[in-house]
């Protein structure tokens, strides 16, 4: 058992920082607070990355993965977050392209591979429908084959960030009458740019627009955007979700937010004295900062099996919840720390351009966005109800 | 043992929950919380009206009631999300005045409250105090019979809406001591007062409330001067036990929204509902519900008794309230999916006002620490 980084990994880590320091472009998500972030600032480090060789790291080398050991992306992934930098969407690097260099054929890793590594090519998710979320096999878009093509019909909600998508991989139904249905579904990519696609937003509870209903009336799909075999499509989409799990934990990310709760915790004043002083509240600060230790081992370990040669399995599953709770705790806590300025909506404010706040602290002014928007880590991702289904089905054997 | 209400409680009750369900739906809440003004005076206006806004008051003030009604008002107003000013103008000012103030304010004030044509905000906060009362930056100067006042005020709920404020400010002493503050009464439009308004995340409106060389008369001092500290305490808990009765009206909506859409809500061919881990959460939730409603009535009962004893139980209420108000938004979120998340749907207003009402008039933190001070020994 030995805890510490190796000499060459403490090497990499220097590395690493350097590399960050020198070209993490400063300018990204410094315009008004209302903004959301565009679509350039969230490709710029993903475009810089890419030139870098480093937008794909988990990647086989052959398709431009960087060859680094889990032990070295678990360290690029604590050198981004102590920058805070906004990395490269899961839905190309972590979801759509492993699947299409596990599964697709020569010509699909030929098209689509390079526009992932490179962030030019934006990729979403077509999971989800109204009538089918937890009960993800229970979908019900059509692709029905006419030729040489599939044509598509139904609706996609909860779109995350579809209003800048070029691309987006779909779960469609191609067999009605499978005996299990799972057995007919298919894993299809879509051109976002063709006839009969709309996105429509949805906006939630913090005032934000993330998500989207995408309709799809007759979309017309060339049959050689299927990945895989027909009606294989759940095979590839459960293969998919575990790789989705695996970043959920955010421990490097939550780290920097206790370092932040800190700082504001150390500036609002309780009777004289910092609230980091107060017992009650260092009590619940340290008590995050342990869980998040625990978590931070248990991924580790986790790492240390994957290096072993085992593939993510249900662990990830424990992962996902205690990451998003601790996640969500963080953003009570700061909401509690900030007291009576995190009751102002920021958004009403007429927007001049400028990143200041009118009133009150810097930091008070997304505490409660934030908290109302963290909820969404124990329901997306496959609900927190549902990772406890699976620990006691796979893990316990219930 | 007693935990009835009167005949005209309940016609009170009657009365304003009417009032709320046929003119207070969610689509007319989202209008007005869109609109320019962001409040409906005229609903305002019905509830002077019916009476309404009389209800705390004592029969010599012009009123009929006192906590109780306030309570009862403030449960229907949570089961609508009203924005209405009720706690600041009729709770806060309307209790500085009733508790503290002279014949001739009392007279004027609370007969301006009552009949809606004054509206108060109770501009108390400041920046950097938290939520200790007697932390005051705001300063009133005595010269000669007048005051001028120099301050900012934070977060003032309902200011944009207001006609008046009631002030808290530090005629003497050191910036936390508990002698030297005083109360004021100030009109809006007085020489040197400016705000800037804004919305707050829950849907209501604040400002932010500057006081520069305000000239007041030695007639705005509500009580004795220097010696605010007690009453402001105490209307602070009356607010305090007003806004846990929101909280008790805002969960049991929540709490029935989350079961009706547990029972529709289809996954694997069953209603959500039928999964025992969320059964067993709303049997959680509707225990929360119903701890909150015992504290919420316990501190309503002991707003009138010894200042300990109110204070013990006020801070008990808000601290359980506060607890409850924070599990119950976020399983109805959780329960909800990915429907919880939206604007669309009223459950996350809900959340989103239980979740403003942890921290208001003092986080579950503070008055923990305040319950332990209390009764520590
Ligand atoms: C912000 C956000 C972004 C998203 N992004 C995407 C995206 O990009 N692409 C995409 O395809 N989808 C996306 N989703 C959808 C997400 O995956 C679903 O919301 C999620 O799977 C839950 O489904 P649901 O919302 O239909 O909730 P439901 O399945 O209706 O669940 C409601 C509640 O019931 C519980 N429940 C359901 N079944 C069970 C059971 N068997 N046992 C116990 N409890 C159960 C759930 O845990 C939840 O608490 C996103 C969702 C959100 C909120
Ligand atoms: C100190 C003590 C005093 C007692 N005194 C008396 C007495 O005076 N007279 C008398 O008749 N009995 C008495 N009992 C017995 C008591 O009523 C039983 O222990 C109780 O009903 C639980 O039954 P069990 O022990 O068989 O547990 P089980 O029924 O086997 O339950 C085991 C676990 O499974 C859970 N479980 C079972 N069914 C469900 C379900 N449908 N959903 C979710 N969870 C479930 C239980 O909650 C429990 O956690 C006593 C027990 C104790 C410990």
């Amino acid at each position: 058992m030995n805890l510490e980084f190796s000499e060459e990994e403490k090497a990499f880590r220097a590395e690493v920082r350097e590399f960050i320091e020198n070209n993490y472009p400063q300018d990204i998500g410094t315009r008004g607070v209302q903004d959301e972030m565009s679509r350039e600032d969230l490709l710029a480090w993903h475009k810089i990355l890419g030139k870098k060789g480093w937008s794909t790291p988990a990647w086989p080398t052959e398709y431009g993965g960087t060859g680094w050991t889990p032990t070295q992306r678990y360290i690029w992934g604590e050198e981004n977050a102590r920058k805070n930098t906004v990395m490269p969407l899961p839905f190309g690097v972590s979801m759509v392209g492993p699947v299409i260099y596990t599964f697709g054929n020569e010509e699909q890793k030929a098209e689509h591979l390079p526009g992932i590594r490179s962030g030019d090519v934006w990729w979403c998710q077509g999971y989800s429908e109204p009538g089918a979320g937890s009960d993800l096999a229970s979908l019900k878009t059509t692709a029905v084959r006419d030729g040489d093509d599939y044509i598509l019909n139904g609706q996609k909600t909860w779109t995350t960030l579809a209003q800048h998508a070029d691309w987006g991989f779909f779960l469609c139904r191609t067999d009605p009458d499978a005996p299990k249905p799972q057995m007919g579904i298919s894993f299809i990519l879509v051109d976002m740019k063709t006839p009969g696609i709309e996105v429509r937003p949805i906006k939630l509870i913090d005032g934000g627009h993330e998500v989207n209903e995408v309709w799809l009336t007759d979309v017309r799909v060339p049959a050689t955007n299927l990945i895989g075999e027909e009606n294989k499509g759940w095979t590839y989409a459960k293969f998919l979700l575990a790789h989705e799990r695996s970043g959920i934990a955010g421990v490097a990310r939550s780290k920097r937010g206790v370092e932040q709760l800190k700082e504001i915790a150390a500036g609002e004043m309780l009777d004289g004295k910092p609230l980091i002083e107060d017992m009650g509240f260092a009590t619940k600060i340290s008590q995050l900062e342990i869980d998040l230790s625990a978590l931070e081992i248990t991924e580790l370990r986790t790492l240390a099996g994957e290096q072993a040669g085992k593939g993510p399995g249900p662990e990830s599953s424990l992962l996902k919840v205690k990451g998003t709770e601790i996640q969500q705790r963080l953003t009570e806590l700061t909401l509690e720390a900030v007291g009576h300025y995190g009751t102002p909506d920021f958004r009403s404010f007429p927007d001049d351009g400028s990143n200041d706040f009118p009133i009150g602290p810097d930091y008070a002014h997304h505490a409660a966005p934030t908290y109302f928007n963290m909820r969404k880590t124990s329901i997306y991702g496959g609900s927190n109800e549902i990772q406890r289904n699976i620990i006691t089905k796979m893990i316990l054997g219930l | 043992m007693d935990f009835d209400f009167t005949d005209e409680q309940n016609m009170v009750r009657d009365g304003i929950s009417r009032l709320i369900r046929e003119q207070y739906d969610f689509d007319t809440r989202r209008g007005v919380i869109a609109s320019d003004s962001g409040w409906r005076p005229e609903l305002w206006a019905q509830l002077a009206e019916l009476g309404m806004l009389a209800a705390p008051f004592s029969e010599e003030d012009g009123g009929f009631g006192g906590a109780t009604e306030a309570m009862i008002i403030m449960e229907e107003f949570g089961k609508g999300l009203a924005v209405e000013p009720f706690i600041p103008s009729v709770v806060c000012a309307g209790g500085a005045l009733k508790h503290g103030g002279s014949s001739a304010q009392r007279e004027e004030y609370i007969g301006g409250i009552i009949s809606g044509e004054m509206v108060f905000a109770f501009a108390y906060a400041e920046p950097r105090g938290r939520y200790d009362l007697a932390n005051l930056e705001t300063t009133a100067k005595a010269d000669g019979g007048d005051y001028v006042i120099n301050g900012h005020k934070a977060v003032v709920i309902g200011a944009p809406w207001a006609t008046h404020f009631v002030v808290t400010a530090r005629t003497s002493g050191g910036q936390t001591d508990k002698d030297g503050v005083s109360v004021f009464v100030v009109a809006k439009d007085a020489q040197g007062v400016s705000t800037r308004d804004y919305a707050t995340v829950d849907g209501r409106r604040a400002s932010e409330v500057y006081f520069e060389n305000v000239k007041v008369s030695g007639d705005a001092l509500i009580g004795d001067a220097d010696n605010g500290l007690p009453l402001i305490e105490k209307v602070v808990d009356e607010a305090t036990a007003a806004v846990c009765a929101e909280a008790v009206g805002a969960m049991k909506v929540t709490n029935e929204t989350t079961l009706d859409y547990s029972r529709q809500r289809k996954q694997f061919g069953t209603p959500i509902g039928s999964f025992q881990v969320l059964q067993h959460r709303m049997a959680d939730m509707l225990m929360e519900y119903e701890q909150s409603v015992s504290m919420c009535y316990l501190a309503t009962i002991k707003l009138d008794e010894d200042d300990a004893t109110r204070k013990k139980n006020v801070s008990a209420a808000k601290v359980r309230i506060g607890q409850a108000a924070r599990f119950i938004g976020q399983s109805a979120i959780q329960t909800h999916g990915g429907m919880g998340m939206t604007d669309e749907l009223a459950v996350g207003s809900y959340f989103k006002r239980l979740s403003i009402i942890e921290g208001e008039f003092g986080s579950v933190d503070h008055h923990m620490r305040r319950h332990i001070a209390l009764t520590a020994g």
